[in-house]
């Protein structure tokens, strides 16, 4: 199973906001599990696609160079359920971000159905948390490749306006990096 | 100018809120980690609330000092040496310090933080 729950960015204003989709979908293998019979998506990967959506928008405010992580999730509510054939909209907001770690708001919407709301807390992990556990815990070129598949550079923009390019965020893989 | 009531209640409300515990629960003696459940992630939380209900800057470390508690030079043993201790007290002016000296270990200094000594660093940055 490859771990991505947003299919795409269709907003992306650095610092402030994002809006992304992700499809329910029969070919998802996990469904035929929840429920036997009964297809819904897991509300627990609702929140981690939000949660996607989010750490993304935060890590942004970070270069993309660092490991954001969510660290908590406050009032979250369900309001209903996810059928597949459903397109989940995710908006999130940030709330506050700081040196060590950021506050978002975050929605789930099919349609106008409100569908799920939360609260994120994402920590900021920085350098020091790579020379403790000494080894990189992600390679950039796998951010980088993520970044490309939701389309983060066809629609971001920062708060001026201006378009996001791909090359003012050095996601290089070290060539003598420990693993 | 808050008073110290005003004070005492925005930061109920605000432990309220990140702890998810009761407004009875959230007396001046108890202590954040030990009473309330409260664990690091939470910090983070209560620290976005804080800055948002009194209008202050809260810089990294400046209510948890974990800068020293992990540096080499102030901690021996997991214990907190009497350079520790000064840097600390330096540092935390707002906090009663008394029962952490008494056994310096690096976990307890977190385990001590009440609610009081909470209400007294949000004093201490609105006079500052």
């Amino acid at each position: 199973m490859r771990w991505f729950w947003i299919d795409r960015f269709t907003e992306f204003v650095c610092g402030s906001h994002a809006v992304a989709v992700k499809g329910v979908s029969l070919s998802e293998d996990h469904l035929h599990d929840h429920m036997v019979g009964y297809p819904i998506m897991p509300n627990s990967l609702v929140v981690e696609g939000m949660a996607q959506a989010g750490g993304l928008l935060v890590s942004e405010s970070y270069g993309f160079g660092e490991l954001v992580v969510l660290g908590k999730l406050a009032k979250v509510k369900f309001y209903s359920c996810v059928r597949t054939g459903e397109t989940l909209t995710y908006r999130v907001q940030v709330d506050t971000i700081r040196d060590d770690g950021a506050a978002v708001s975050g929605t789930a919407h099919v349609g106008d159905r409100l569908h799920a709301k939360a609260l994120l807390f994402f920590a900021r992990l920085g350098d020091a948390n790579e020379s403790l556990q000494g080894q990189q815990l992600f390679q950039p070129s796998d951010l980088r490749h993520w970044l490309s598949l939701v389309g983060i550079f066809e629609v971001g923009v920062h708060q001026d306006g201006i378009r996001m390019m791909e090359k003012d965020y050095p996601l290089e893989d070290c060539s003598d990096d420990a693993s | 100018m808050a008073s110290e009531d005003e004070i005492f209640e925005k930061v109920r409300e605000a432990l309220v809120e990140a702890l998810g515990v009761d407004d009875e629960e959230v007396i001046p003696e108890a202590t954040l980690q030990g009473d309330l459940d409260a664990e690091s992630i939470d910090f983070l939380d209560i620290v976005f609330r804080l800055e948002k209900s009194f209008d202050i800057k809260i810089e990294r470390g400046e209510l948890f000092p974990e800068d020293i508690l992990t540096n080499a030079e102030y901690v021996e043993d997991g214990k907190v040496n009497d350079s520790g201790i000064a840097k600390l007290r330096e540092r935390m002016p707002f906090a009663d310090l008394t029962k952490f000296e008494a056994e310096p270990s690096v976990q307890n200094l977190g385990q001590q933080l009440t609610v009081k000594d909470m209400c007294n660093f949000v004093a201490y940055k609105l006079a500052a």
